[in-house]
């Protein structure tokens, strides 16, 4: 066995895990800190919405799609100056995080709007009469009958976060992409390739199943 | 009581403006059960919507027990609704939320009671509605009737004095229909709820309402008591309405009117003279021959009606008429001779 992975050093292995993981987790959770109000945002202010608002959600539509038609890796470069003013550094994971969130807040903001719209403009209504306050029906209602979709959108979001992450290796990053691509292809070490492929494969099936799991768990249809 | 004075409403749809209801007037009397009947279209759920203002009118006011809703703010607004329960075709329940926690729900958006105050209302209110062994499952494990259930329980549960009903049974089957009609009467009665409801069939009509509006274009063509507009319609609309409750077919009348000689009368009963044996008390002390050509019994509400299509023939028609009239049946001339 160790014969045939003679270049893996599983101590650096493990190291771009924990950077990944770090990566993944960081940028996750500000994605959905700044992401899911944004989501919510663009589905307030869209037509025939509660806040029907044309002028702010074609300005809100229009930046999102912008940084979502942004190639990753031109977004990396672009923002390095934006990341040193937040974290004082643009390399390394505290580095790739401001992008990463960067480049999947309007994803995952766009999914969220989506989820937002599937819910039944019949249970919005029904709310009102009861006379709900706007905030009451997002949050009363809205929001719990679209946890299915929202978790749907997050398990999709972590799981391009995933592959984002390799691309940060870029700015010196870190990560089993960084990996990857600096072992496996650039010095032909095909057994790091394969090593940190397959723990990016377990990483995102895992992901896929947990996601999968909530989304049934959520779902009472 | 519920008025609209002069109240229009018209939808704006891109530089196009339609007008749903033309400047309408109308009264519901507290306590009774008001059908709005008409077709696809027609402004029903438009003028119901109005009640509680889930539609702005484009014009003309409307009060609730003397109150100007059309001038309340959003506060005043939120309050209001709260006494207007409304129940929806496709009952529009949370579908993450159990069918007790749907039932809490105006209550703890209105915040008022404890939450122990709260789960023993939603208790009695399940209870009503019969579905107090289903207070922990959630919507889709429920059938249609006991979905809308839940939704009247839900529509309920702030004590509002009025209740609004979207089509409420035409996702339901006959039975069911009869049930879930069968709980709105009994609420009606038993807590003196204004209901307001729309339907597309004469038979709910007839079956539960004291008033009926048949609207038609954004227009009411025609209102009052059940049992004159249904035994007695006078506009095209609300004739195709009876006429398909009836099950009657005009070309097959006429067909059958063709066969028979003599001269043909609709007969109308309402009340004790339903069961009365009055043709045949006539028959004899007139010695009139009558054939029975077409007719129905049966009750709009709790009051027996019938109507009979009758041709009669012989001398002394016009006292057999009299007597009729006398015991307070309706006629209608359909053919003299
Ligand atoms: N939100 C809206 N925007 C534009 N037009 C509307 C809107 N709601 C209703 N309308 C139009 O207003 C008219 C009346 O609609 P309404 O929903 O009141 O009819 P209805 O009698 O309830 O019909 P149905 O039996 O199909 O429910 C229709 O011509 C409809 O197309
Ligand atoms: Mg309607």
């Amino acid at each position: 066995m160790n014969e045939l992975l003679i270049n893996v050093d599983w101590y650096e292995i493990w190291l771009a895990t924990l950077e990944t993981f770090l990566m993944l987790g960081g940028s996750l959770l500000f994605t959905i800190i700044l992401g899911l109000p944004l989501g919510i945002l663009l589905f307030l202010t869209g037509p025939k919405q509660l806040f029907d608002q044309k002028g702010l959600y074609l300005i809100l539509s229009l930046v999102t799609n912008i940084l979502r038609s942004l190639p990753f890796i031109i977004l990396l470069i672009v923002m390095i100056p934006f990341t040193v003013m937040i974290t004082g550094t643009s390399l390394g994971v505290a580095g790739a995080i401001p992008p990463l969130v960067v480049g999947a807040t309007p994803f995952f903001a766009r999914l969220v709007e989506t989820a937002l719209r599937e819910v039944d403009r019949g249970i919005i209504e029904a709310t009102q009469a009861m006379g709900a306050t706007t905030k009451q029906i997002i949050i009363s209602a809205l929001l719990p009958e679209a946890r299915p979709g929202i978790l749907a959108a997050t398990t999709v979001t972590a799981i391009t976060l995933v592959s984002y992450t390799a691309m940060a290796g870029v700015v010196g990053a870190g990560g089993l992409g960084d990996l990857a691509i600096r072992f496996g292809y650039q010095r032909f070490q095909t057994d790091v390739m394969v090593v940190t492929v397959v723990l990016l494969l377990v990483l995102v099936q895992v992901l896929q199943m947990v996601g999968d799991r909530l989304v049934v768990h959520y779902s009472r249809k | 009581m519920i008025e609209f004075f002069k109240v229009h409403k018209a939808y704006q749809l891109g530089k196009k403006s339609i007008t749903a209801l033309q400047a309408t007037s109308l009264q519901i009397p507290t306590g009774q059960i008001y059908g709005l009947i008409g077709h696809s279209g027609a402004g029903k759920s438009t003028l119901m919507r109005l009640i509680n203002r889930l539609e702005e009118p484009s014009g003309g006011r409307i009060e609730v027990d003397g109150l100007d809703i059309t001038q309340l703010d959003a506060a005043g607004l939120r309050n209001f609704r709260r006494r207007v329960g409304m129940i929806f075709q496709h009952f529009n329940l949370l579908s993450s939320r159990t069918v007790a926690e749907n039932v809490a729900l105006p209550l703890k958006l209105a915040g008022e009671l404890s939450n122990s105050a709260i789960n023993k209302k939603v208790a009695d209110l399940l209870a009503r509605v019969g579905l107090e062994n289903h207070a922990n499952k959630y919507p889709a494990q429920l059938s249609g009737g006991e979905k809308q259930r839940v939704g009247i329980a839900r529509a309920l549960s702030t004590d509002p004095t009025i209740l609004l009903c979207d089509e409420a049974t035409s996702a339901l089957d006959p039975q069911t229909t009869g049930q879930v009609l069968q709980l709105l009467a009994e609420i009606n009665r038993d807590l003196g709820l204004t209901l307001v409801l729309i339907t597309h069939e004469m038979d709910v009509v007839r079956r539960i309402c004291d008033q009926v509006a048949v609207m038609d274009g954004g227009v009411i063509v025609e209102q009052g008591k059940v049992a004159d507009v249904f035994l007695h319609p006078q506009h095209p609309t609300t004739k195709r309405f009876v006429y398909e409750a009836e099950q009657l077919d005009e070309a097959e009348m006429a067909q059958n009117l063709a066969e028979v000689e003599g001269r043909i009368l609709r007969l109308t009963f309402q009340g004790q003279a339903t069961y009365e044996p009055l043709l045949a008390k006539v028959a004899a002390k007139t010695g009139i021959e009558f054939s029975i050509l077409s007719g129905r019994i049966d009750r709009i509400r709790n009051e027996p009606y019938g109507q009979l299509t009758v041709a009669f023939k012989g001398e002394k028609l016009e006292e057999a008429m009299q007597i009729l009239h006398a015991a307070e049946v309706h006629l209608e001339e359909l053919r003299h001779e």
